[in-house]
C-alpha cells in the first residue's frame, strides 16, 4: 500500500514538474497564428481529400489566409467557399465543377482480351504485368484500383468490366486520376457533354483489331466540327463541346465519340 | 578511455538504428532529404541526451530510493514526451519552414523506440551519470550518422535509374538492409 502512494506521489510530481516547465515554455515561444485559419478550418469540410491542391484542409486554410484562392474546396462547394470569403471578407467567384471522366468503353465484349491473368488483382500490377491479359496497352483493366482510391465511393467497376464515374457523387478530388496507372481517367467540367471515350495512341488498324470502341484517329469528327475537336497521336480529344455537331457523332465509325445524356 | 570505448560503441558499433533496428520511422521516413535529415538527427540527438540524463537522474535519485523501480517505462515516456513538446515548440517558434518539413515525424519522436531504448540501456547497464551522457551523445550522434548517409544515398537514388516495381520504398529498404549490412564490419572494434 505505502508503494502505491508512493508512486503516484512520485508520478504525481515528474509531471507537475514537467507541467510547469512546458507552461512556461508555451507562453514564451507562442506562435502567432492568425484567427482566422480557425475559422476557416471549421468551414472546412475536413476531408483531407487533396482535390484543392494542398495536402489536407489545414493546408488550405493556411494558404487562404495568405491570399489563396476561396473556391477551391470541391467537396464543400459554393457553399463553403461563399462561408469563407465570408470569413476573409472577399468575395467567392463561381465554381467550375470538375467531375471525373472513365475514358474507355473497352469491357469485356468490345474489346480483345488475349490471355488470363493469374496475378495480383490490381490494375497497377496487371499494368506492370504485360498489359494484364487485355490487347489494348491503353484500356481500363477493370481490377478497381480507382475504386478503392475514390474516398467517396463516385467510382466503381461496372459488370461490363470497366470504371465508371457517377457524375452525381463525384466532386473532383483527382484521387483516381492520380491512381490510374494509365491515365485513363481525366478530370472534366461536369457541363462537358461529348466526350472521346478513349485514350488509345495505336494507330487506326491496331486499335480497331483491339476494341470495337476504340478511336482510330481517323478525324472524320474533327472535320464535322472545325476547332470543336483535335486529333493527337491517333486518337480524336474534345476541346469544345458546344461546337461538336450531331454529324461528328454520327459519322464516328466505331463510336468512340459520345454525347452524354442530359444531367439530372 | 572507457568513455571513448561506451561513445565509439553508440556510434558506430551498435548503431541504434543499424544494429539494434530502433528508429527506424523517422530514418526511413525523413531520410528523402539531406538538410531535413540532418535536422532530424539534431532533434533526436538532443532530445536522446537530455531525456537519457533526465531519465537516469530520475530513477537513480528518486525511483531507487524509494523502492519504486517498476515506474521505469512509465516515468521514462513521461520525461521523453515533455521533452518533445519543448523541442517541437521551439522548432515551431525558430523555423516554421523546418517545423513544416518535419511534418509529423517530429511528434512521432515521443514514440521513437530508439529514445526510450537509450534511457532503458543506460540504466540497464549501470552506467554512471557522465557515461550515461557520453553513451545518449554518442547514440544521438549515431543516429544522425545513420540518417544523414541514407539521405546522401537516396539523394543520388532519385537521379539513377530504379526499375520500377522497386521504386519508392521498395529500393528504399533494400538500402538500408546493405547500409546496416556494412556497419557490420565494425563489430570486433569494440569488445
Amino acid at each position: 500500500m505505502g508503494s502505491v502512494v508512493a508512486a503516484i506521489m512520485t508520478m504525481g510530481a515528474i509531471g507537475l514538474f514537467f507541467s510547469v516547465i512546458i507552461s512556461v515554455a508555451y507562453q514564451k515561444l507562442k506562435v502567432e497564428v492568425d484567427p482566422r485559419v480557425e475559422e476557416i478550418l471549421d468551414v472546412l469540410p475536413g476531408a483531407n481529400c487533396g482535390a484543392c491542391g494542398y495536402p489536407g484542409c489545414a493546408n488550405y486554410a493556411d494558404a487562404i489566409v495568405k491570399g489563396a484562392p476561396v473556391n477551391r474546396c470541391s467537396v464543400g462547394g459554393m457553399e463553403v467557399a461563399e462561408a469563407i470569403a465570408r470569413i476573409m471578407g472577399v468575395s467567392a467567384e463561381p465554381m467550375v465543377r470538375k467531375v471525373a471522366r472513365v475514358r474507355c468503353r473497352g469491357d469485356r465484349e468490345r474489346a480483345v482480351w488475349i490471355s488470363e491473368y493469374v496475378g495480383i488483382q490490381s490494375c497497377a500490377a496487371a499494368h506492370l504485368a504485360a498489359g494484364g491479359g487485355k490487347l489494348c496497352n491503353y484500356g481500363c483493366l477493370g481490377f478497381g484500383d480507382c475504386e478503392r482510391a475514390c474516398p467517396f465511393g463516385a467510382i466503381r467497376v461496372n459488370e461490363r468490366g470497366v470504371a465508371e464515374v457517377d457524375e452525381n457523387v463525384c466532386i473532383g478530388c483527382g484521387l483516381c486520376v492520380q491512381t490510374c496507372p494509365r491515365g485513363i481517367i481525366t478530370l472534366e467540367p461536369v457541363d462537358k457533354r461529348v466526350l472521346v471515350f478513349c485514350v488509345s495512341q495505336d494507330s487506326g488498324k491496331v486499335a480497331k483489331k483491339a476494341c470495337k470502341v476504340a478511336c482510330i484517329g481517323c478525324g472524320l469528327c474533327a472535320k464535322k466540327s472545325p476547332d470543336a475537336i483535335v486529333v493527337e497521336n491517333n486518337c480524336a480529344r474534345v476541346v469544345d463541346a458546344d461546337k461538336v455537331t450531331d454529324e461528328s457523332i454520327e459519322k464516328c465509325p466505331t463510336g468512340a465519340i459520345v454525347r452524354l445524356g442530359s444531367r439530372n | 578511455m572507457e568513455f571513448f570505448v561506451i561513445f565509439m560503441s553508440a556510434l558506430l558499433v551498435n548503431n541504434f538504428v543499424l544494429s539494434y533496428f530502433l528508429g527506424i520511422c523517422p530514418f526511413v521516413g525523413v531520410s528523402n532529404r539531406l538538410d531535413s535529415a540532418f535536422s532530424m538527427g539534431m532533434a533526436v540527438t538532443f532530445v536522446m541526451s537530455l531525456a537519457a540524463v533526465v531519465s537516469w537522474a530520475i530513477y537513480n535519485l528518486v525511483l531507487v530510493k524509494y523502492g519504486l523501480e517498476f515506474l521505469e517505462i512509465v516515468s521514462f515516456i513521461l520525461v521523453i514526451a515533455s521533452l518533445v513538446q519543448l523541442v517541437e515548440m521551439f522548432i515551431r517558434r525558430m523555423s516554421p519552414v523546418l517545423y513544416q518539413t518535419l511534418g509529423i515525424y517530429l511528434p512521432l519522436i515521443t514514440t521513437n523506440c530508439a529514445i526510450l531504448g537509450v534511457a532503458l540501456l543506460a540504466v540497464l547497464k549501470q552506467y554512471t551519470f557522465a557515461e550515461t551522457v557520453v553513451f545518449s551523445v554518442g547514440a544521438g550522434l549515431g543516429f544522425t550518422l545513420a540518417i544523414v548517409v541514407m539521405a546522401g544515398i537516396r539523394e543520388e537514388l532519385d537521379a539513377a535509374d530504379v526499375p520500377a516495381p522497386f521504386r519508392g520504398a521498395g529500393i528504399t529498404f533494400i538500402t538500408a538492409g546493405i547500409l546496416a549490412l556494412t556497419f557490420m564490419g565494425f563489430s570486433g572494434l569494440v569488445r
